[in-house]
């Protein structure tokens, strides 16, 4: 059975723009004055920005769709439309059945009020009646665990009691669809468990779920299908992992190769020039993305114009976070003229998830360096699991597992 | 499990639109509960300020204009009486005239988040100014009991009064509110429009005073276009036995203003509720 049917919807938003903000009342004053001098002639530039673009798709009781796509592909303005904060400028939705949404957690709380007077306060919100708060309300605390603090005023809650308070109201709604954004992002670990754990009850239940966020290893568990959106158009619908390969095909900048056939237009300087660079992907590898299973190799070579230099290559491994994963370098040798060859192996199973770069310095004497390439490949890794349940983000820069953790019975009682 | 099937577009009949708002009447109330507890939270005093206000005012006001102005002399009846029931009018008008025109935008977190109907935060309002407006009319029962006056039949119409005077600030300030979402100059216009509306409203002065003096015809006809006259002169009709006549000529006026104000203001807020979400 169809619960929600979206239809063609379109939103527009008109960008106005006088070279000046014209949001407050002098400025909308002197705009129509201005108006009155040229006569008509108005300066106004209006534009005309489509947010989302006859988006038109269904989904089935008990799907679990996952949304996703860059920021500002309309992700945001859909659910907004669908939790009816905005209207439609076009296009119609339809709904069968009581729609929930977290946008945000504890929305609607007042940091005034205690917890008790906030779950009543955000029930009423979120649309719960009253007798339903009431049957809820020790689950919902429970919960949350915030038992001690329940009469204490939510501003001297920690900002994880809050959202944990405010995910627990939400997720007691009981709603038929449940539309969530990117709660995961906040609380530790043992919350996201519990309420990837709620979401999964959700949607065992029967009931539908909404799913946006940008962590797609847990979009990937959570979800059967999903639908990608680009600038505002759907540019896929249908099953979870094809819409995943999608959009990673589409937004990873990926760089995973420069070469240059002509030493003139490489980049380098008198000493070295840069010939190609890559990273491949090993041949037992077989899935479409690299993953953090995957081994991995880097190939460069480079041009060296100097008679007996000793050189050797350092390289630099960053996460997207521009922190430096590894430094590492060869052992310095002595090369003549001609073209200089490099290989480095990444193993499988030892890189975490995530994007990364790799730049590239060529040092002379063992001390100097020569030339730095920065930036030299952009690549992204996605997730890979086996034998876990786990869904949420992994921890770490790197996720080694060749350092192993073995563990044993060391006694019997 | 629900099987209603909810249609969104952008379009909405007027019948589902008061619908839907009676739909919501529990956000309303725990809106109001909300905004009353929030208060008078964390202070000692709590709902004593609610006393506080109009029993200060009240004095200061019967100094100022009875005593210094010598507005009191031949009174037949306590001047305190004469004013407390101005500051009482005038304290329920201003209070609800400043929480509608800013609720929205002190709500924007709720706007911007989660959908209900719109209409509720600006008429949960009420609720503030109606608390404080109860413990008025009881610090003006304990100054009748100081002075020993027993008002008569007709303050059983004081519910009617105070309702016209809440329609009067719902209409202008459901257009301020509005219009504050999108240039919040207007939360500055509105507090001017308090403090010299105190003044210029017959608060602590009788209507009859606006006739005095040079051009006074022209200055009382302007101020009977003050809603705000319509309300005081009515309330110390109905609660300062026969001291004040009725005066029709405020009257007429207040219940015209009511009227175009209120109905063209739900217009004007139904026309914009649906952007607010893309200025606030």
């Amino acid at each position: 059975m169809t619960v929600l049917s979206i239809e063609n919807i379109s939103k527009k938003y008109i960008l106005n723009s006088k070279g000046k903000s014209n949001d407050d009342l002098r400025d909308t004053i002197t705009g129509w004055s201005r108006k009155l001098v040229n006569s008509g002639k108005s300066a106004d530039i209006k534009q005309d920005f489509w947010a989302l673009k006859n988006v038109s798709f269904e989904v089935k009781q008990g799907d679990r769709l996952g949304l996703v796509g860059a920021n500002g592909a309309g992700k945001s303005t859909l659910l907004k439309i669908l939790s009816q904060i905005t209207e439609p400028t076009t296009g119609s939705i339809k709904i069968r059945g009581r729609m929930a949404s977290l946008l945000e957690v504890g929305t609607g709380f007042h940091p005034e009020l205690t917890g008790r007077e906030n779950i009543f306060l955000n029930g009423a919100i979120l649309g719960m009646k009253k007798n339903e708060i009431y049957r809820h309300f020790d689950a919902i605390v429970d919960f949350a665990g915030i038992e001690k603090f329940i009469d204490t005023p939510v501003k001297r809650y920690s900002s994880g009691m809050y959202v944990r308070l405010g995910f627990a109201i939400a997720a007691h709604l009981e709603p038929e669809i449940l539309v969530v954004d990117e709660v995961l992002a906040v609380g530790d670990a043992d919350f996201q468990k519990k309420s990837i754990g709620k979401m999964r009850d959700v949607s065992n239940s029967g009931r539908t779920l909404l799913f946006v966020s940008h962590n797609l290893t847990a979009v990937q568990g959570l979800c059967n299908t999903g639908a990608y959106l680009r600038s505002g158009e759907l540019i896929k619908y249908g099953a979870i992992d094809e819409v995943i390969t999608e959009y990673v095909k589409n937004v990873s900048k990926f760089q995973l190769e420069q070469a240059w056939t002509d030493p003139d237009l490489a980049p380098g300087n008198d000493f070295v020039k840069i010939k190609t660079i890559r990273l491949v992907p090993d041949e037992s590898h077989t899935r479409p993305n690299l993953d953090t299973s995957t081994p991995l190799r880097l190939e460069m070579e480079y041009w060296n114009f100097v008679e007996n230099a000793e050189l050797n290559v350092s390289i630099f491994l960053y996460s997207m976070t521009g922190e430096c994963v590894f430094n590492i370098g060869d052992e310095a040798q002595i090369y003549q003229k001609g073209t200089v060859k490099s290989v480095c192996e990444i193993p499988g199973d030892f890189l975490n998830d995530g994007s990364y770069y790799i730049s590239v310095m060529i040092v002379r004497d063992r001390l100097a360096p020569v030339y730095f390439f920065e930036d030299a490949i952009a690549f992204d890794i996605l997730d890979y699991r086996e034998g876990t349940e786990w869904v949420g983000k992994w921890p770490g820069a790197i996720r080694p597992k060749m350092i192993g953790v073995k563990s044993w019975q060391t006694e019997l009682s | 499990m629900d099987s209603r099937v909810r249609v969104i577009t952008n379009k909405k009949s007027i019948s589902e639109y008061i619908a839907e708002i009676w739909d919501y009447n529990e956000l309303f109330w725990i809106l109001a509960k909300r905004d009353i507890i929030v208060k008078y939270k964390q202070a000692v005093l709590g709902v004593g300020w609610a006393a506080i206000r109009p029993l200060i005012t009240t004095l200061v006001m019967a100094l100022a204009f009875g005593r210094l102005g010598k507005l009191d002399v031949g009174s037949p009846i306590p001047y305190m009486l004469i004013v407390s029931v101005g500051v009482t009018i005038w304290l329920f008008f201003s209070q609800s005239l400043t929480t509608i025109s800013t609720s929205l935008v002190l709500n924007s977190n709720l706007i911007t988040k989660v959908y209900f109907p719109r209409l509720i935060i600006p008429l949960s309002s009420i609720f503030i100014g109606l608390v404080d407006v109860v413990v008025s009319l009881a610090v003006f029962a304990g100054l009748c009991i100081f002075f020993q006056y027993v008002p008569d039949w007709k303050i059983i119409l004081i519910p009617f009064i105070l309702a016209l005077t809440f329609l009067a600030s719902f209409g202008v300030g459901l257009i301020a509110a509005v219009l504050n979402v999108k240039y919040r100059d207007i939360g500055q216009v509105i507090s001017f429009v308090v403090q010299f509306g105190t003044f210029l409203s017959p608060v602590a002065y009788l209507t009859d005073a606006y006739k005095t003096g040079a051009n006074g015809e022209l200055l009382y006809n302007l101020a009977m276009l003050n809603p705000v006259t319509g309300c005081i002169d009515a309330m110390r009709w109905a609660m300062l036995g026969d001291f004040a006549a009725f005066n029709w000529n405020s009257f007429i006026p207040l219940v015209v203003f009511v009227l175009g104000t209120f109905f063209y203001s739900i217009r004007f807020f139904r026309k914009h509720e649906d952007t607010f979400v893309d200025y606030i």
